[in-house]
C-alpha cells in the first residue's frame, strides 16, 4: 500500500497553518470487529489527508468502512469488539492513536468535532438546546450561565435559526429536522475546531432542506478556514461542495480525484459503475446500469482486488493480486495531481 | 448476525454471499440459521449458563425424586438426635450428612424435601404469571384503545401493592397454607411485569413493517397475533421471567421465615427455626440459607445467560 | 375485534376509526357481485384505479380513559389520481407530505376519512369481509425497509408462503413451496435459499424478498412506498431494473411512491408532486421534469442534488426558505404559499384548485398539464441554461 504524499494529494489547500504537517493525515490504519462469525476486516489500509479549507469527501456505500474510519479518528469506536491492530491518526503531526486518554479527548472537543446522521438521537431530549449549546462553554471555557447561554444564542444565530433569542429555550422535540442539524452543526462549530467530520449529514433531510444545510456548512468551513471530512454515499451531495474525494470499497480507498476529474473520467471500474447506476434527473434513460452482485462479506473479503467479482474487466491478475493505489497519468504520462485509481487496468478504465 | 454487529458499527455489514451466482463463492456453505437456533448457539458457549443450568438441573431432580438423594424422612425426629451438631461429612447422602435439627430430624433430608417446595412454587408462580401478564399484556398492546385504558388501571392498581405485604395480607387469611394456595397468592401479586413487558413489547412489534405486511395480504387477526407478534415479542418476556423466577423462591422462604409461607418443609421454615440456635447450632441456620442463596442465585444467573443470548444489544 | 386491530398507528394514538359509516353491513349478494367485478380483467389503458378527493385525518386526542378530539392532522387532504393498467404513477414530496398515508389508504390499511378509491368500480374505501380480502390479492405492497418488513423469525419460504395460506386457493397446497421457489427465481434468489432466514440475507437481497411475497398472489397494483431507498447506490439499481422487468412480465400497474426525484424519474411514465397532504401539480414525466409549472415543483427539482459538478454550475437553484409547516394547522389558501417566493394576497385566501392553468389551456405546450397554481409559469430548472 502506498502513502498518500500530501503534497500532491491536496490541490492547492486554501491556507497551510504550518507549511508541511497537514491538518489530519491517516495513514494505513486497519480496524476489525472480532465477531462471533469471524473477524470482519471493516478498515484495510486506509489512507487521506486533510488540509485546513478543504473538504475531503469519504464516498463508500455501507460496509465500505467509511464510518468506521471516522469513528477511528475521533475515538468513538467501540473496543471491543472494535480493534486497530496498525495504523496511525496523525492531528497536526501528532499520532492520537499513542496519545494518553485525556489528552486525546481534549483534542476531541476542541479541535476536532463530529456531526452525525440523527441529529435527534444526538441531542439530549431532556435538556434544552440551549443548555446543551452552553455546556460546551461552560466545560471548556469555563463561562458562567449567563454568559454561556449568550454564546449558545449568538451560535444559534450564525447557522441562522430563525428568533434564535426565543428558541434558546426549547427542546430538541420541538424543532424541525433541519433545524435539529442546524443545531448540530452549531454544537459542533462552539469551540471553533480545525476539523470537522460529518458524517451523512444530510441524509435524513428532505431535499430543500439538504440544499439548505449543505449550503450552511459549506459557507462555515470558509469563514472558519477548517477541514472537513464528509461522509457520504450520495455521489450528488459529493459534487456539491467536495474538493477531492475519495471512494471507498470493502474498507480501502481505490480512488481519489479532485472532484470534477472523478465525474469526468472515472479511474476505477467501481467508480464508474456507481456513477453509470444512478439515474439522471435531466433525462430518461433506458434501463439503468447495475454493478452485478453484492458489496463483499466483510468476514470473507475476496482474495486479490475486493471488486473482482463484481467487475466487468476483471481479469486473472484481480483475483490474485492486491492492487496498489497507482499514480493517475495523462496518456502521454502528463501528471494528473492528486489522482490515484487502485486498479490493475486504470489506464483501460481512464484512457479507455 | 446483523443484530449483533450492529451495536458495534453504525453501518450494517452484509453477512450474505451473492445472489445472482447459484453456488455460493466460498466453500463454506452457509446453513439456514434461525434466531432461535442463534440464541441456542449462544448459549451453550456460555459457561454462566452451563454453570447455572447443571445446579438447576441438580435441584429438579431433587425436586421430583428426592429418594434418590436421601432415604431419611424429613418429618421423622428422633429426639435423642436433638442438635447432634458434629456433621458427619464423610456420610455422603446420609441422614447424618449435615447433623440433626432441633426435633432431631435429618437437615440433609429436610434440605432435599425443602428443594421440591421451592422449585415448585417458583416454577408455578412463573408459569402462571407468564400465562396471565401475556395474555393480559398482549390484549392491552395489541388491541389499544379503551381496553387497554382499562387493563392497564387495572395493572397500574395492582402494582402499587407492596408485593410481599400483600402477600402477607393474602396469607393470613388461610391457615393451611399448601403450594397451591402460595403460588396462586404470589402470582395474583406479580403478574404486573410481565404484562407491562409484554404490552410494552407487543406495541412496538405491531408498529413493523412485517405487521403491516401481514395485514396487506388480508391475514385475521390471529394469524398476526400468533404467527407474527408473539413470537418476536416472547422474547423479552422469556428473560424477565426467568430472573424473576430466583425472585419467588427468595419470596416463598422469606414468607415461610415469617411464619406465614408454606405449612409443610420448606428452606424457609428452617431458616427461621435455625436463627434461634445460632450460636449453639450453627449448621442448622446454615444449610437452609445457602440452599436458597444457591438456588436464587442459579435462576438469576440463568435467567441473565438467557437475557444475553437473546437480546445480544443489552450487552 | 378486527376493527380494534387495525388501528396501529403511532400517530393514531387509539382513537376510534372516526368514518364509521366506511364499514357497511353487505348482504351476500352485493358481496358476490362486488367480488365479481373485482375479478373481471381490465382492458389495458382504462384506469384500473380512481382516487376521488380522498381525505385522512387522524384526531388529536387528549386524554386517557375519556378522550376528547382537540384537532386533527390533515395528512391528506383531498387528493384524487388516476391509475392507468401498466403504467407507473410516481409520487414524490418530502417527509410529511402525505405520500406514504396515500399508500396506506389504497391499502386500505388505514380507513379513509372521506372520499372514494374506485377500484374496477368498486369503492375500495366502503368495503370489508370477502370483497375486501378479493381486493387485497389484487393490490399488493412493497416496504420502505427491507430490514423491518420481514419477520426474523419466519424462514424464507415461509413470508413468500404466507400469502398462499391467507388465499388457499391461489395455489393448491401441494404446489405451494414449487411457487415459492418459482418466485424465488423470479426476483433473482437461489430457489435453494427457501428455508433461510431473513437476517442471513443483506438489505438488497431482503427487498428481493420483499418484491417476491408482494407478487405471490399475481396482483395488478403494487403500491411500492419507498422501495429503493434505504438500499445502497449500487443496489439501487438492481432493484429499480428488477422491478421494471416484472412490471412488463407481468402488466403491473406501480403505485411508486418516493422521496429521490431522478429514480422516480426513472421509472415513472406519470408524476404527482404532493406538499402538504394536497397534490400540487400532475403530468407526464416530461410535463413535470423539464415543464413544471409549480413553484414547489420548480423548487424542489432544482435542490436535487446532480451528480455532475460541471451541469450542476449552469443550473439555477432556488433555495426554500423555512419549513413544511405542520399538518396539524396547515397555512390557509394555497399551503405553499409560505415559503413561496411568488406568493400574493390571492394566495392566502384563495385554494388553488388542480387544473390545467388557464394560459395554457387548448394550448399543445408541455406545460399544459395539472398543476395547482394561481400563478402557475413554466421554468426550467433541470437543464442547464
Amino acid at each position: 500500500m502506498t502513502i498518500i504524499d500530501n503534497t500532491a494529494a491536496a490541490p492547492a489547500p486554501r491556507s497551510a497553518d504550518d507549511g508541511s504537517t497537514p491538518l489530519l493525515e491517516v495513514r494505513d490504519l486497519h480496524v476489525e470487529f472480532h465477531t462471533r462469525d469471524g473477524v470482519a476486516k471493516a478498515v484495510n489500509g486506509v489512507n487521506y489527508t486533510v488540509n485546513a479549507g478543504e473538504t475531503l469527501a469519504v464516498l463508500g456505500e455501507s460496509g465500505s468502512g467509511k464510518s468506521v474510519t471516522a469513528q477511528a479518528i475521533m475515538g468513538i469506536l467501540d473496543m471491543p469488539p472494535g480493534k486497530i491492530p496498525q495504523g496511525e491518526i496523525l492531528f497536526r503531526g501528532e499520532d492520537m492513536l499513542k496519545m494518553p486518554a485525556e489528552e486525546r479527548r481534549k483534542i476531541r472537543g476542541s479541535q476536532i468535532a463530529m456531526i452525525f446522521q440523527d441529529a435527534l438521537s444526538s441531542l439530549n431530549p431532556v435538556l434544552t438546546v440551549g443548555y446543551q449549546l452552553g455546556e460546551m462553554f461552560r466545560v471548556h471555557q469555563g463561562l458562567s450561565k449567563k454568559e454561556a447561554k449568550a454564546k449558545a444564542i449568538e451560535l444559534m444565530d450564525r447557522v441562522k435559526i430563525p428568533a434564535a433569542a426565543a428558541r434558546v429555550n426549547d427542546y430538541p422535540h420541538q424543532f424541525s429536522g433541519g433545524m435539529r442539524q442546524r443545531i448540530m452543526i452549531a454544537m459542533a462549530l462552539a469551540l471553533e475546531p480545525d476539523l470537522i467530520i460529518a458524517d451523512e449529514p444530510t441524509t435524513a433531510l428532505d431535499v430543500t432542506v439538504q440544499a439548505q444545510v449543505m449550503d450552511l456548512l459549506a459557507e462555515l468551513q470558509r469563514e472558519y478556514n477548517m477541514g472537513l471530512i464528509l461522509i457520504t454515499h450520495d455521489l450528488g451531495v459529493v459534487a456539491d461542495v467536495a474538493d477531492k474525494i475519495a471512494v471507498m470499497y470493502a474498507g480501502r480507498i481505490v480512488e481519489t480525484a479532485p472532484v470534477h476529474e472523478l465525474y469526468k473520467r472515472p479511474a476505477h471500474p467501481y467508480t464508474r459503475g456507481l456513477l453509470d447506476s444512478i439515474p439522471r434527473l435531466d433525462q430518461k434513460g433506458q434501463e439503468l446500469y447495475a454493478i452485478k452482485g453484492l458489496p463483499p462479506n466483510l468476514l470473507r473479503i475476496p482474495t486479490g482486488c475486493a471488486f473482482n467479482p463484481r467487475c466487468p474487466m476483471a481479469q486473472d491478475v484481480c483475483r490474485t493480486d492486491v492492487p496498489p493505489l497507482f499514480d493517475v497519468t495523462e496518456r502521454d504520462g502528463g501528471e494528473l495531481p492528486g489522482r490515484r485509481s487502485a486498479c490493475h487496468f486504470w489506464k483501460e478504465q481512464i484512457h479507455g | 448476525m446483523p443484530e449483533a454487529l450492529d451495536t458495534t458499527a453504525k453501518e450494517k455489514l452484509p453477512a450474505a454471499e451473492p445472489a445472482t451466482v447459484p453456488v455460493p463463492v466460498d466453500a463454506k456453505p452457509e446453513k439456514a440459521r434461525s434466531l432461535w437456533s442463534d440464541a441456542w448457539d449462544d448459549l451453550r458457549r456460555s459457561p454462566m449458563f452451563l454453570i447455572s443450568a447443571a445446579l438447576i438441573l441438580l435441584l429438579l431432580v431433587m425436586a421430583a425424586f428426592p429418594g434418590l438423594f436421601t432415604g431419611a424422612s424429613p418429618r421423622d425426629g428422633d429426639l435423642s438426635n436433638h442438635y447432634l451438631g458434629a456433621a458427619n461429612w464423610t456420610n455422603f447422602f446420609g441422614a447424618d450428612w449435615f447433623g440433626y435439627d432441633v426435633q432431631g430430624r435429618s437437615i440433609w433430608a429436610r434440605m432435599v424435601y425443602g428443594a421440591r417446595a421451592s422449585i415448585l412454587v417458583g416454577v408455578g408462580v412463573t408459569v402462571l404469571v407468564t400465562i396471565a401478564g401475556t395474555l393480559i399484556g398482549v390484549l392491552a398492546g395489541y388491541f389499544g384503545g379503551w381496553l387497554d385504558a382499562i387493563l392497564f388501571r387495572l395493572t397500574d392498581v395492582f402494582s402499587g401493592i407492596p408485593f410481599m405485604l400483600g402477600a402477607m395480607v393474602v396469607l393470613t387469611t388461610f391457615t393451611e397454607r399448601s403450594v397451591l394456595v402460595v403460588v396462586l397468592a404470589l402470582a395474583f401479586l406479580g403478574w404486573t411485569t410481565i404484562a407491562r413487558v409484554a404490552r410494552g413489547s407487543v406495541i412496538t412489534i405491531k408498529q413493523a413493517d412485517y405487521v403491516t405486511a401481514a395485514k396487506a395480504l388480508g391475514a385475521s387477526t390471529s394469524r398476526i397475533l400468533f404467527r407474527h407478534i408473539l413470537p418476536n415479542a416472547i422474547a423479552p418476556v422469556i428473560v424477565v421471567a426467568t430472573i424473576a423466577l430466583g425472585g419467588y423462591i427468595a419470596a416463598e422462604a422469606t414468607l415461610s421465615y415469617l411464619g406465614i409461607g408454606l405449612s409443610g418443609v420448606s428452606w424457609g421454615i428452617d431458616v427461621s427455626a435455625g436463627k434461634d440456635q445460632l450460636r449453639n447450632a450453627p449448621h442448622v441456620l446454615m444449610m437452609p440459607s445457602v440452599m436458597v442463596s444457591v438456588t436464587v442465585l442459579a435462576f438469576l444467573m440463568f435467567g441473565d445467560a438467557v437475557r444475553n443470548a437473546l437480546d445480544p444489544k443489552m450487552r | 375485534m378486527a376493527e380494534l386491530g387495525k388501528k396501529d398507528d403511532a400517530v393514531e394514538k387509539a382513537d376510534a376509526t372516526p368514518n364509521t359509516t366506511a364499514v357497511e353491513v353487505v348482504d351476500a349478494a352485493t358481496e358476490d357481485a362486488a367480488v365479481a367485478a373485482i375479478e373481471a380483467p381490465v382492458e389495458r389503458g382504462e384506469p384500473i384505479l380512481q382516487v376521488r378527493n380522498l381525505v385522512k385525518h387522524f384526531p388529536l386526542t387528549q386524554g386517557i380513559l375519556f378522550k376528547k378530539q382537540v384537532g386533527a392532522v390533515k395528512a391528506v387532504d383531498g387528493v384524487s389520481f388516476d391509475l392507468y393498467q401498466g403504467e407507473t404513477l410516481g409520487i414524490v414530496g418530502e417527509s410529511g407530505c402525505g405520500k406514504s398515508t396515500v399508500a396506506k389508504l389504497l391499502m386500505t390499511l388505514e380507513r379513509a376519512t372521506a372520499g372514494e378509491v374506485f377500484y374496477k368500480g368498486q369503492d375500495i374505501t366502503k368495503l370489508s369481509g370477502r370483497a375486501l380480502k378479493a381486493v387485497r390479492r389484487n393490490i399488493q405492497m412493497v416496504f420502505q425497509d427491507p430490514y423491518t418488513s420481514l419477520n426474523p423469525r419466519m424462514t424464507v419460504g415461509d413470508i413468500i408462503g404466507e400469502p398462499f395460506d391467507i388465499h388457499p386457493e391461489v395455489a393448491p397446497k401441494g404446489d405451494r413451496r414449487k411457487r415459492v421457489q418459482e418466485l424465488l427465481d423470479v426476483v433473482g434468489l437461489n430457489p435453494e435459499y427457501i428455508n433461510r432466514y431473513p437476517h442471513q440475507f443483506s438489505g438488497g437481497q431482503r427487498q428481493r424478498i420483499g418484491i417476491a411475497r408482494g407478487l405471490a398472489l399475481n396482483p395488478e397494483i403494487i403500491i411500492c412506498d419507498e422501495p429503493v431507498s434505504a438500499l445502497d447506490v449500487s443496489v439501487q439499481a438492481q432493484v429499480v431494473n428488477l422491478m421494471e422487468k416484472l412490471q412488463d412480465e407481468f402488466n403491473l400497474s406501480y403505485v411508486f411512491i418516493a422521496h429521490d426525484l431522478s429514480i422516480v424519474r426513472h421509472i415513472s411514465d406519470r408524476v404527482g408532486v404532493m406538499y402538504l397532504g394536497k397534490m400540487a401539480e400532475i403530468g407526464t414525466d416530461v410535463e413535470i421534469y423539464d415543464h413544471p409549472t409549480h413553484p414547489y415543483t420548480q423548487a424542489l427539482l432544482s435542490a436535487v442534488p446532480v451528480p455532475d459538478p460541471e451541469a450542476r454550475e449552469g443550473r439555477e437553484r432556488i433555495i426554500l426558505t423555512g419549513d413544511v409547516p405542520s399538518p396539524a394547522n396547515p397555512p390557509s389558501g394555497c399551503r405553499f404559499r409560505t415559503r413561496c417566493w411568488k406568493a400574493q394576497d390571492k394566495c392566502a385566501e384563495e385554494v388553488p384548485l388542480l387544473a390545467v392553468p388557464e394560459r395554457f389551456k387548448g394550448t399543445d405546450s408541455k406545460a399544459a398539464h395539472e398543476s395547482a397554481c394561481h400563478f402557475a409559469e413554466e421554468k426550467d430548472v433541470v437543464h442547464a441554461a
